[in-house]
């Protein structure tokens, strides 16, 4: 009975939780209350995504208006498994969030901060939950408009412009992707997914069609920060609180790697893909974004700015995925999204414990601190090695999948790009490694405390599944094939 | 306990060592201790595990399954178990010898350096005991890591510097040659077993076989074929143990033993003769060995001599593999157990008349011989078993090395074998001589220097021994390699 609605709970659970903690005292009320409902969301994602992991679909009608009229919430194993990767992540960070929001937030803004975070949460599960292309939007306007308020909160000032810049950027892809949808419920008259792909088959040369999945393509792409869109995201993820680049990091950017496939392959389809140069421009767009992305981290001197920049890059893989336009291409994405969520996870909570205990982020700052802070260090380096790919961690379940699907096409050039960014992340990685760890501190440098545990738990838990889902990749892999046989993608 | 279980327990005894060094960090003695109990036991099991090979036990576990059909498997055969024999005895003298080197040097951090040793070698025994190329691969790039906090182990500059050219090269080639190589091997013949007689026959167009085979040849950076030898020269910043044990015999020996495996067990010596995969790729291992050697000869600073004379006789054993032959192989596998035990006492012996004399450069080795008898006896030993001459057991694997060329034909090889020979002795001998018969540079004469601290002493003499134990009985490792060669 409950596994029919797990979906719209949800989506309820945690909106109506945010205005209860936003009235909440400041102090650990509402920090707790988000707990809960995060735990909670967890729990239901991980029951969803059992329920469906066989490849069954659950179609939830709201209000009982009968899906193409009313809002159909659709679950598969790629919903399911997103889902699972938001909530997850939720779940993780928040024991983190703690300690390191007391520090970083106003005391008298903390109801409000956990109120907008779990309205950011509500927006990124409510896009894997709906089958409504419109309800989608909304979710996104929803997890969008939180996330710039919460990246305002940042300690610094320069948090603002960042928050402003991603805030103009956002409209402008959210307003992109407004009028895709608009120009596709002009031709076909419905908003629901799946009715969308049934009516777009025999229209799909039509002019507007094509219009439209250019402004959707376009729009979804200044989201996932796809090169040369990617402006907005380092300095995002640079001020905002660490809890904040811990959460979207490990989120936001893919969901939007969701959406996207959802849009390329269930609404349109692969077939669409054939007829028009998409799959060519991920590849070039993917490309560019990983060479250029890791070079720029390279030239970064501050821990959260190459990992925003590591992760355009990541995100480009991702991207590059689609554009194989394959079953095997398109798993390597799947599997990609969900490891990637794994270490970089990981990666900003160590960085955000130094920012705990150093109070920045810059190379200038933390010379030798990797010898005082040896757990944090050491998370760094294992995290570090995931999305290097170094075998035993998940980051090379991902790259090997990603270099299997372009060799199957026999596309070189892309497997050379993967190899390549695969090398210049060992340059950026070892960078900070080196920085950290054997970097003589300066003279009379400044004594710090390990970080405290709170804030080591979280990370060390995603540091050992980074080390799990490099063994064990049956929920990975596995999903991601039957995942992707749902998409329908197929071999061009 | 089980046969299987002894297998998993000889590959993560180490790192269950690892942790009990670190816990007992702050008690030296019990630290080294724990070490020396490690190793002990790791060797004893490693034996174990040689006896019941011999018996005839087939020993295999798989502990995961990360990618349908390639499992993380451990398995025992003859060339793993001569490399994990070779890697398992010399920890345990090197441990001895590590804890004279490193008091006597005063050397920081301890604790780290023997628990990242542990660590080390622990990955070097999954490489050797490695059941498919999967799990190769999978323990040879956390060989690599490992052996990074070693290398940078003084912090200084210099040593940041070595080490960056260290894990550049080595994660360099093995992500940008070896894993593709890998891909591209899985891709065309659905997996990735070691088979005899080799999986890619009859799969892949034999006209492509000499790309692929070059890939993994220079992606395998740890066999150190030129161009891609850089790292080994840089390595030598680390502490002079981990020089002995790590970049003379451990690491390097992993590289040349993967190049073994794949040319026996994914390319099948037969399918590299018909398709000619070795014809060009020779010519870059002899090249290799002439040239180090010559490089070696211009180099003072002798753990850079003798890093570059571990370089050319690496190729020794490349050029073994790619001779394809039973001789060459069974040459070549011989020379990982035979140069493993000189170049091992050579560096040793650096080691000691560094901590003793505080001297690294050749030219000021004048006459110390006199003062460090046993030390310098050791080099010579060394030296002579690694020129190949008898009664060493450095001859036997340049015999069957010779024998493989005479056998193909290849008699510019041949010549290049007996040239680097005589260059050898070149660049080997002149250290002992000096040692004995030269003079101080500045008239001094040794009266305070004394020899090296005893636990040094005794792990050069043990491996001194050894060099010339294996003229006499090289049976063990002979019947294993022989094995692996396919002679058998």
């Amino acid at each position: 009975m409950i596994e029919q609605n797990l979906s719209l709970l949800l989506v309820v659970i945690p909106l109506l939780a945010a205005p209860i903690t936003a009235i909440l005292p400041n102090g650990k009320a509402p920090w707790l209350v988000t707990l809960v409902v995060t735990w909670l969301c967890l729990v239901m994602a991980g029951w969803q995504l059992s329920v469906v992991i066989d490849g069954s679909v659950i179609s939830y009608e709201l209000g009982g208006w009968a899906p193409p009229w009313g809002i159909e919430y659709r679950i598969d194993a790629l919903n399911a498994l997103v889902a699972l990767i938001v909530a997850g992540i939720a779940a993780i960070t928040l024991p983190y969030a703690l300690r390191s929001v007391e520090k970083e937030i106003p005391q008298h803004q903390i109801s409000l901060f956990y109120s907008a975070f779990l309205l950011c949460f509500v927006g990124l599960l409510g896009i894997t939950q709906t089958g409504d292309v419109f309800n989608l939007f909304v979710f996104l306007e929803i997890s969008s408009l939180s996330s710039y308020v919460l990246i305002a909160m940042g300690k610094q000032r320069r948090a603002l412009t960042a928050a402003y810049q991603y805030l103009i950027m956002g409209s402008i892809g959210a307003t992109f992707l407004l009028i895709g949808i608009g120009l596709i419920f002009a031709e076909t008259g419905t908003l629901n997914m799946q009715d969308l792909h049934q009516r777009l088959q025999p229209i799909l040369d039509h002019r507007t069609v094509h219009t439209g999945f250019a402004f959707i393509v376009v729009g979804i792409a200044l989201k996932l920060a796809l090169f040369p869109l990617h402006l907005w995201l380092p300095n995002a993820y640079k001020y905002s609180p660490s809890v904040i680049s811990v959460f979207l990091s490990a989120t936001a950017t893919k969901v939007a790697v969701y959406i996207m496939l959802r849009m390329v392959f269930t609404v349109f389809s692969s077939d669409f893909l054939r007829i028009t140069p998409t799959e060519d421009i991920f590849l070039l767009l993917g490309a560019f974004g990983v060479v250029v992305a890791s070079f720029a981290a390279i030239h970064q001197n501050d821990i959260k700015l190459i990992l925003a920049y590591s992760s355009i890059a990541q995100v480009s893989y991702m991207v590059l995925g689609i554009g194989l336009a394959s079953a095997l291409g398109v798993t390597a994405t799947l599997v990609h999204v969900f490891n990637h969520a794994l270490m970089k996870g990981a990666l900003f909570m160590a960085a955000g414990a130094i920012v705990y205990r150093v109070g920045s982020s810059k190379f200038e700052y933390l010379h030798g601190i990797g010898r005082q802070m040896p757990w944090t260090f050491t998370a760094i380096f294992i995290a570090g090695l995931s999305l290097i790919g170094i075998p035993g961690t998940a980051g090379f379940i991902s790259k090997w999948y990603f270099v299997l699907a372009a060799i199957e096409q026999q596309s070189w050039w892309i497997a050379i790009v993967i190899i390549l960014g695969s090398l210049l992340s060992v340059v950026y990685m070892w960078k900070i490694l080196e920085v950290l760890f054997y970097r003589p501190a300066p003279d009379k440098g400044l004594h710090v405390n390990k970080a405290p545990a709170s804030l080591l738990v979280p990370m060390w838990v995603l540091v050992l599944a980074n080390i799990y889902f490099g063994i064990n990749t049956e929920l990975t892999v596995g999903v991601a094939e039957t995942a992707v046989k749902l998409l329908g993608v197929t071999a061009p | 306990m089980n046969d299987q279980q002894l297998l998993l327990l000889a590959v993560f005894l180490p790192f269950a060592g690892a942790a009990g060094i670190l816990l007992c960090g702050r008690w030296p003695y019990l630290r080294e201790t724990v070490t020396l109990a490690t190793a002990a036991a790791v060797c004893s099991i490693v034996l174990t595990v040689y006896l019941q090979f011999n018996g005839g036990v087939h020993l295999a576990v798989d502990i995961a399954e990360p990618l349908p059909g390639l499992a993380i498997r451990f398995e025992v055969e003859a060339l793993g178990m001569l490399f994990a024999l070779v890697a398992s005895v010399l920890w345990l003298i090197t441990s001895v010898y590590s804890i004279g080197y490193m008091r006597r040097h005063n050397e920081q951090n301890q604790t780290r350096f023997y628990a990242m040793f542990a660590i080390a070698i622990g990955s070097t025994l999954g490489v050797a005991f490695a059941g498919n190329l999967f799990t190769l691969f999978l323990w040879y790039e956390i060989l690599t890591v490992a052996t990074y906090p070693l290398v940078a182990h003084a912090g200084t500059k210099e040593a940041r510097r070595g080490a960056r050219t260290y894990i550049g090269i080595l994660l360099g080639t093995s992500i940008g040659l070896l894993l593709p190589a890998i891909l591209i091997t899985y891709t065309v013949t659905g997996s990735l077993d070691f088979r005899e007689g080799g999986i890619l026959a009859g799969k892949l167009d034999p006209a492509w076989a000499g790309l692929l085979y070059a890939l993994f040849i220079f992606g395998i950076g740890k066999a150190a074929v030129m161009p891609f030898h850089r790292w080994l020269p840089a390595a030598m910043v680390a502490p002079t143990p981990v020089s002995a044990l790590l970049h003379a015999v451990a690491v390097v020996k992993a590289g040349v033993f993967t190049i073994l495996k794949i040319t026996i067990y994914i390319f099948g010596t037969d399918f590299i003769t018909s398709s000619g995969a070795n014809d060009w790729l020779i010519w870059f291992a002899g090249a290799t060995i002439l040239l180090a050697s010559l490089i070696a000869m211009t180099q003072d600073n002798l753990k850079l001599r003798l890093a570059y004379s571990t370089i050319s006789q690496l190729s020794y054993v490349v050029l073994g593999a790619l001779l394809a032959t039973n001789m060459g192989l069974l040459g070549g596998a011989l020379h990982i157990t035979m140069h493993a035990f000189a170049k091992i006492t050579l560096f040793f012996a650096a080691g000691a008349i560094l901590v003793a004399a505080n001297k690294s450069s050749v030219s000021e080795m004048g006459g110390l011989g006199r003062a460090m008898p046993i030390t310098f006896g050791a080099f010579l030993i060394g030296s002579l078993s690694i020129i190949g001459l008898p009664p060493f057991g450095g001859m036997w694997s340049k015999w069957y090395l010779g024998m493989g060329m005479v056998e193909t034909g290849q008699w510019l090889l041949l010549t290049v074998l007996l040239v680097s020979s005589l260059l050898n002795i070149a660049y080997l001998l002149p250290v002992p001589v000096r040692g004995f018969f030269g003079k101080p540079k500045d008239g001094t004469t040794y009266i305070k220097i004394k020899e090296a601290p005893a636990c040094c002493l005794l792990a050069m003499i043990i491996t001194s021994l050894a060099c010339l134990i294996l003229f006499f009985y090289p049976d063990p490792f002979y019947d294993l390699a022989l094995d692996a060669s396919g002679g058998k």
